[in-house]
C-alpha cells in the first residue's frame, strides 16, 4: 500500500490486470514466475497438481489477446483452483485417497467461467477432504502450513487456498465455503475471501459436500480482488444446477469506493461471549472502530440461535454428505479394494480404505439421521431449526444493514493441538455457520494481529443479494489500515 | 440418548463402510460425544415451522426446476472410463451379482 511493490508475486489481482493490459508485464512472464515460486514452496504443502504445459499454453493464448488489445479485466491473470473443482486438465482428487488419480471428463462451470475471462490456472490446492475440515490436516496427502507460522494449521477446509494466496503462490484461488471453509482459512492466513449468496455461483463441477449449503467464492489479498474474481465466477447456470439462482451475473466492483456514511452494522452479542478470545476481540474492536471512523453507527442486535447453529449444521450437513458420498462405490471412478468376497463386500472394503476418519464419522452421523425412526427427530427437526435461524437474521436485518464480528473464536491453532478431538473442531465454526444455514453472503478481512502475531479476520454477513455492500466495506477498511498488504514472516527469509 | 456397539455396526452396514474393531470403538465415543450437543437441538419446539431446503426460500418462493428431458451432453465414454477401476469393451465390470 505505501510502497509499489518490487516482485511480481506481490502485485494483486488488480494491478497484474492493469500491467498486463498495457503489456508491461506478460502472461508467460506471471505465470512463470508463480508455477516457478509455487514448485519452490513444496514445503507448505498448499498445492496437489500442476501441469505446467497447460498453464503456459493458457498463458500464451492470454498474450495473443492482450497483444490485440483485446484483454479483459482479468485475462493473463493466474489463479489456482482448490480441489474440489473438477478439472479435465488436472487431476481431481477433493483431498481424498478415494479419487487419487481420477480425472474428470468436464470442467467446473466456475471453472470454465473463469478460464473465458482469461484466467491461467496455476494447479490445484490441498484441502480437507470432501471439504470436511477446518484445519485442513484432514487432507489424505498433506498437511497445509500456515506461512504465518509453519507451526500452526492454515485453516480449513480451504486451506491450500489460503495459504498459496497468503505465501504469494498465487494472485488469488476458488474456495468452497460450506460451514466457513472460506472464511476461516482467509481469516486464518491474513487474507480476504467472500462467499456469495447460496445459488449465485454454479455448484456443477464442485465434488458435492452437503449441497443445500455448498458454495463458491473467490479468496484474494483485497476486497477488490475478490470483487473482480466474484464477478467472473457468477451467473444463472439453469440446466446444470438445479439449485442455480436464475438472476443475472453483476459487476461486484461497482460499488467499491462508495462512501459508508450512515451505514447501521449490527452487532450480535451472542458473537462477543465468553467463548471468544480476547486477543481476537480486541482486533475485532478496532477494526469496528475503524468503520465509526468512516461514518458508520455500530447497532446491537441479537442472533439468539447462534449456539443450536453448531448441532443443526452438524446434523444437516453430514445427512447431505452420506448420501453424496454415496456415489464412491469403487464402480464407475475412484478406488477400489483388491480383495473381496462379492459386491457388498467391495464396496464396504473400498469405502473403508479410500475414506479417512473424519469422513467415515460424517457419513455415520448422517446414515443415523437420515435412518429409519430418526429422520424426524433428527433432519427434520435441524431443517425446522434452520428455518428459526434464517428468520432471526430478516428480524436482525430489520435494525442494521449488514452485521460484522468475529470469523473464528481464536487465532490459528497448532497442528495435532484439536486433532484427536473432533467436538472441538465443530464448536470452533460456531460464527460461520449462522450465515451459512441461513445462505448469507459472509466474508472475511483481515482486521489485525492477535496471540503469537497470528493473523484475525473480521467477518462481515449481509442480506441476500448484498455482496457489494460487503465489498464496498471492506475495501474502505482496507483503504484505510494495511492489515492486508502485512507479508507473513516465513517469507522474508529466502523469498 | 448413547449409541451401542451394536448401534455402530447396523449403521456402519447401512453405509456400506467395513470398520474395524478399532475404528468402530473411535467412532462409537466420538458419536456419542457429538451428540451431547445435538440434545439442545432437540428440546426446541418447532411446532408449526416447516422445515427449510434452499435458504432463499425464507425471502422469496423458489421453483426446483426439471430440465426438458432430451441428451443434452456429448458421450465422452472413453474420457468418462478412463480412470475408472476395471473397464472391458466399454463397460464397467463389477463382482458377479447372479450365479
Amino acid at each position: 500500500m505505501s510502497s509499489s511493490p518490487s516482485h511480481i508475486h506481490d502485485f494483486t489481482v488488480a494491478q497484474l490486470a492493469s500491467k498486463l493490459r498495457a503489456q508491461e508485464l506478460s502472461a508467460v512472464e506471471v505465470t512463470q514466475h508463480f508455477l516457478a515460486r509455487s514448485h519452490a514452496a513444496d514445503n507448505l504443502g498448499a498445492y496437489l497438481a500442476f501441469n505446467d504445459d497447460f498453464s503456459l499454453s493458457q498463458a500464451c493464448a492470454a498474450d495473443e489477446l492482450l497483444g490485440k488489445n483485446a484483454g479483459g479485466a482479468l485475462t493473463g491473470v493466474p489463479f489456482a483452483h482448490k480441489d474440489i473443482f473438477v478439472t479435465k486438465d488436472f487431476p481431481s482428487t477433493a483431498g481424498s485417497k478415494m479419487l487419487d488419480g481420477y480425472y474428470s471428463s468436464f470442467d467446473s462451470t466456475v471453472g470454465n467461467k473463469l478460464a473465458t475471462s482469461g484466467m491461467i490456472s496455476l494447479g490445484k490446492l490441498n484441502c480437507d477432504e470432501f471439504a470436511m475440515g477446518s484445519s485442513n490436516e484432514n487432507s489424505a496427502f498433506k498437511p497445509v502450513l500456515n506461512p504465518w507460522d509453519h507451526k500452526r494449521i492454515p485453516g480449513g477446509s480451504s486451506g491450500g487456498s489460503a495459504a498459496a494466496v497468503a505465501a504469494r503462490l498465487t494472485p488469488a484461488a476458488t474456495g468452497t465455503d460450506t460451514g466457513g471453509s472460506i472464511r476461516q482459512p482467509a481469516a486464518f492466513c491474513g487474507i480476504t475471501g467472500i462467499k456469495p449468496t447460496y445459488g449465485r455461483a454454479s455448484r456443477y463441477g464442485m465434488v458435492a459436500f452437503a449441497s443445500s449449503l455448498d458454495q463458491a467464492g473467490p479468496m484474494a489479498r483485497t476486497a477488490e480482488d475478490c470483487a473482480l474474481l466474484l464477478s467472473a465466477m457468477c451467473g444463472p447456470d439453469l440446466d446444470r444446477d438445479s439449485t442455480s439462482l436464475d438472476m443475472p451475473a453483476e459487476d461486484y466492483t461497482r460499488n467499491l469506493n462508495d462512501s459508508i456514511e450512515g451505514l447501521r452494522i449490527g452487532i450480535p452479542k451472542e458473537f462477543f461471549g465468553e467463548g471468544l478470545a480476547p486477543d481476537v476481540r480486541t482486533a475485532v474492536d478496532a477494526a469496528l472502530k475503524e468503520f465509526e471512523k468512516l461514518g458508520a453507527k455500530l447497532v446491537p442486535i441479537t442472533l439468539p440461535r447462534t449456539e443450536l447453529s453448531i448441532p443443526v449444521y452438524y446434523i444437516i450437513a453430514p445427512a447431505e454428505a452420506s448420501s453424496n458420498l454415496s456415489r464412491f462405490d469403487g464402480v464407475k471412478f475412484g478406488h477400489r479394494a483388491k480383495n473381496y468376497a462379492d459386491l457388498t463386500d467391495m464396496y464396504k472394503k473400498t469405502r473403508d480404505q479410500g475414506f479417512g476418519d473424519e469422513v467415515k464419522r460424517r457419513i455415520m452421523i448422517g446414515t443415523y439421521v437420515l435412518s429409519h425412526g430418526y429422520y424426524d427427530a433428527y433432519y427434520l427437526q435441524a431443517q425446522k431449526i434452520r428455518r428459526m435461524i434464517a428468520d432471526d437474521f430478516q428480524q436482525a436485518f430489520k435494525a442494521c444493514d449488514v452485521i460484522a464480528g468475529p470469523v473464528a473464536p481464536t487465532v490459528a491453532w497448532k497442528l495435532g493441538e484439536k486433532s484427536d478431538d473432533p467436538v472441538a473442531n465443530y464448536l470452533a465454526d460456531i460464527f460461520t455457520l449462522p450465515a451459512s444455514l441461513a445462505g448469507l453472503p459472509g466474508m472475511s478481512v483481515p482486521a489485525g494481529f492477535g496471540e503469537a502475531k497470528m493473523p484475525v479476520g473480521l467477518q462481515l454477513i449481509g442480506n441476500y443479494f448484498s455482496e457489494a455492500k460487503l465489498l464496498n466495506m471492506a475495501h474502505r477498511l482496507q483503504q484505510a489500515t494495511d492489515f492486508h498488504s502485512r507479508i507473513p514472516p516465513t517469507l522474508v527469509e529466502g523469498a | 440418548m448413547s449409541l451401542s456397539p451394536q448401534d455402530i455396526a447396523r449403521i456402519a452396514n447401512l453405509a456400506r463402510l467395513e470398520l474395524s474393531d478399532d475404528e468402530s470403538a473411535r467412532i462409537l465415543v466420538q458419536t456419542n460425544a457429538f451428540f451431547d450437543i445435538v440434545e439442545k437441538m432437540r428440546s426446541v419446539d418447532t411446532a408449526g415451522i416447516q422445515p427449510l431446503a434452499h435458504p432463499i426460500e425464507v425471502i422469496q418462493e423458489v421453483a426446483l426446476r426439471l430440465r426438458d428431458d432430451v441428451a443434452s451432453e456429448p458421450n465422452q465414454r472413453e474420457a468418462n472410463q478412463r480412470t475408472a477401476p476395471a473397464v472391458e469393451n466399454g463397460l464397467f465390470l463389477v463382482p458377479k451379482v447372479i450365479e
